[in-house]
């Protein structure tokens, strides 16, 4: 994974709560079988219905979504981040995130950031007032900002060097294959194996 | 090591801390821990990306023999073993290919053990108590019913697993939700946890390995366990379960892959020790009184937008509301039981076991589908079908009009020809009830198998009470 460390640019507010995964990918591109290519799907059936937030031209090349509570709830498809970063989004800033959703945005190198609901409100008045306001959201610094504002965020910090660094986590795991190999040898006899 | 009692002196633990610290292979300070995977299920539509990185990297899976696949989302469920388009085949013969390459058995089409993952391997006895399970789902937590530590994962984390057969997780707050009292007649497990979502919403259990506990769990049969604990990631929680105990065991014993002989013994001492300390500290607890329970329906576009049949499609209260009652053509105030369907699904990994089956076929029995209603249904797995049609159920649903299919997850997402048509409205015993899940403009309502049994027949939602 390429490392990431900020993400500028400009925002698209997606002003809804509860955006399962199934909206954000519908399942009949999960049929692929590539890691790419997504983002023309993105929201398909909320695109295909017109007037929606993320065609608007001016809209048009934001890398960061400011969007509801619970985003990315449902079904463990990884292929919703991925669609969100094919489509171009290179960060999320919500009030929270589902729990699967969460892992596969750092495992896909999507900065997904929770900041209260109070300044998620700020950053979606800030862009429907001016589409071409700037953001940054720097994982470094743990912060997002912008002219005349800036909010710290929390992070967890494992996911944090892992993003930083660029890191394949299963080459982390690999290191301690002396500790899996020994939690090995003391497990259950009766445990199941598949035939 | 899989002992849990907690040793004398230290503070109680929960079910879930104890299978969790069972699992630990590795901590650190500052990283998440190092959990032990003891089974992985795989199926064809999360997993081609994951293979293809191993392939890459040069990895391979480090423990095939752990390691089960089926097909089950993309599968056809009649017309033979050919799926109707390129894609789904291309991804089926995929993961053919990549379990031979890998030594990873696997049930496909056709195969007398095929069905969704979540129904095989509790049937198998693959899933036992003590045991962490995970797979590329989100309801894995389903297999939490044997009182085993089981979550869904990404595609990512899926390659982590096949590669290294751990997981690196972060440890997670405990819930209990507490049933008291004693189910009435027509309502089952579906309104146990429908009613539990529609208190706490879709996002409450965040976070959180909930343990299902008190009287109205244990009279659960391993079936309504499994939907209690197959629903726990539609409000939101990581993993959901029940402590085993004699209806777990008895389930299991005889099982293909259960313990034999003195293997069973010892597993059934270690199991008898998975139960919450009775000093164990939950972050909270919610508690319901199963006789007050009334089945339920969904009305919305999400399965917190549930209420009673005997009640009436409620006010908005939030911009979230109006968008699903705009979506599902509804009116506050309207009666749910007024409801018309078009069409009738039983099936899917919350409802579609032998148990399922039979309570649907009771209320149908002597019936007719209603003329404006298709109805089918869905066995969860080759075995449920093979175990329906010797007590002849299917001759029961064929009789009343229902498709009688072949096992896979259908139209619960809709991946297969099996969907409904824009405006469709569908009672339908799966999960979940998202816009466009069981078709594009499809309309979904989730209620239990006996209630999607009277919507058939009645051709509107209904009150399973009243027919029986």
């Amino acid at each position: 994974m390429e490392p990431v460390s900020r993400v500028s640019g400009r925002m698209a507010p997606l002003d809804r709560a509860d955006v399962d995964t199934d909206q954000i990918i519908p399942k009949q591109f999960l049929k692929r079988i590539e890691r790419t290519g997504y983002g023309p799907f993105l929201f398909f059936d909320w695109r295909a219905g017109g007037d929606f937030v993320l065609d608007k031209p001016e809209h048009a090349g934001a890398s960061v979504l400011v969007t509801g509570t619970n985003f990315g709830c449902g079904s463990s498809r990884e292929h919703a981040p991925w669609a969100l970063h094919d489509f171009g989004f290179k960060a999320i800033i919500a009030p929270s995130f589902a729990d699967i959703f969460l892992a596969n945005c750092y495992k896909t190198g999507l900065l997904a950031v929770t900041l209260p609901e109070r300044q998620v409100r700020h950053l979606m008045d800030l862009v429907s007032e001016d589409p071409t306001v700037q953001v940054t959201v720097d994982l470094v610094k743990q912060e997002v900002r912008g002219e005349g504002f800036s909010y710290r965020f929390e992070f967890d910090s494992f996911a944090r060097d892992c993003l930083l660094g660029g890191l394949d986590e299963i080459a982390l795991v690999e290191r301690h294959t002396a500790e899996i190999g020994a939690f090995e040898s003391r497990r259950q006899e009766w445990l199941p194996a598949v035939k | 090591m899989l002992s849990f009692p907690s040793p004398p002196g230290k503070a109680g633990r929960t079910l879930a801390q104890k299978l969790w610290d069972a699992h630990v292979v590795r901590t650190a300070p500052g990283e998440p821990d190092l959990l032990y995977v003891d089974l992985h299920l795989v199926h064809e539509v999360t997993s081609p990306q994951a293979f293809e990185g191993l392939r890459l990297s040069g990895r391979h899976v480090r423990r095939p023999d752990l390691t089960l696949a089926t097909m089950d989302h993309n599968v056809p469920t009649q017309g033979g073993l050919r799926a109707a388009d390129e894609l789904s085949r291309r991804q089926m013969e995929l993961l053919a290919e990549n379990c031979r390459r890998e030594g990873i058995p696997l049930y496909q089409i056709g195969s007398r053990r095929q069905g969704i993952v979540h129904v095989i391997g509790p049937e198998l006895g693959l899933t036992q108590p003590g045991m962490v399970i995970v797979c590329g789902d989100s309801h894995t937590s389903t297999h939490g019913a044997f009182g085993a530590l089981a979550f869904g994962i990404g595609t990512s984390e899926v390659e982590l697993v096949l590669a290294t057969q751990c997981l690196p997780q972060k440890r997670l707050g405990d819930l209990a939700v507490t049933v008291s009292g004693e189910l009435p007649l027509g309502v089952t497990a579906k309104d146990i946890v429908l009613g539990l979502i529609g208190r706490t919403g879709i996002s409450q259990g965040q976070g959180h390995l909930v343990e299902y506990r008190g009287s109205a769990i244990r009279a659960l049969s391993m079936e309504g366990r499994m939907t209690v604990c197959n629903m726990s990631i539609e409000w939101g929680a990581k993993a959901g379960m029940v402590a085993p105990d004699d209806t777990t065991f008895s389930y299991l014993h005889g099982r293909p892959s259960a313990p034999k002989g003195a293997a069973w013994e010892a597993a059934l001492d270690s199991w008898r020790s998975l139960s919450s300390d009775e000093d164990a500290s939950f972050d909270g607890e919610i508690s319901i009184d199963a006789s007050h329970l009334e089945p339920h329906v969904t009305w919305g576009t999400n399965p917190g937008q549930v209420a009673p049949v005997t009640g009436r499609v409620p006010e908005p209260r939030s911009e979230t509301d109006e968008r699903a009652l705009r979506y599902m053509d509804l009116r506050p105030g309207t009666a749910l039981a007024d409801i018309a369907i078009d069409r009738v699904f039983i099936g899917s990994c919350t409802n579609a076991r032998i148990e399922d089956l039979r309570a649907a076929a009771h209320v149908i029995a002597g019936r007719h589908v209603h003329p404006k209603v298709r109805a089918m249904v869905v066995p969860g797995s080759t075995s449920v079908k093979r175990a329906a049609e010797d007590e002849g159920l299917d001759l029961v649903f064929k009789a009343a009009g229902f498709e009688w299919r072949s096992a896979g997850c259908s139209m619960c997402l809709g991946m297969n020809p099996d969907i409904l048509a824009p405006g469709e409205r569908c009672a339908s015993t799966s999960n979940r009830n998202f816009e466009g899940r069981q078709g594009s403009g499809g309309r979904t309502h989730l209620m239990s198998p006996p209630m999607a049994a009277a919507a058939a027949v009645t051709g509107h939602v209904v009150d399973v009470r009243e027919l029986l």
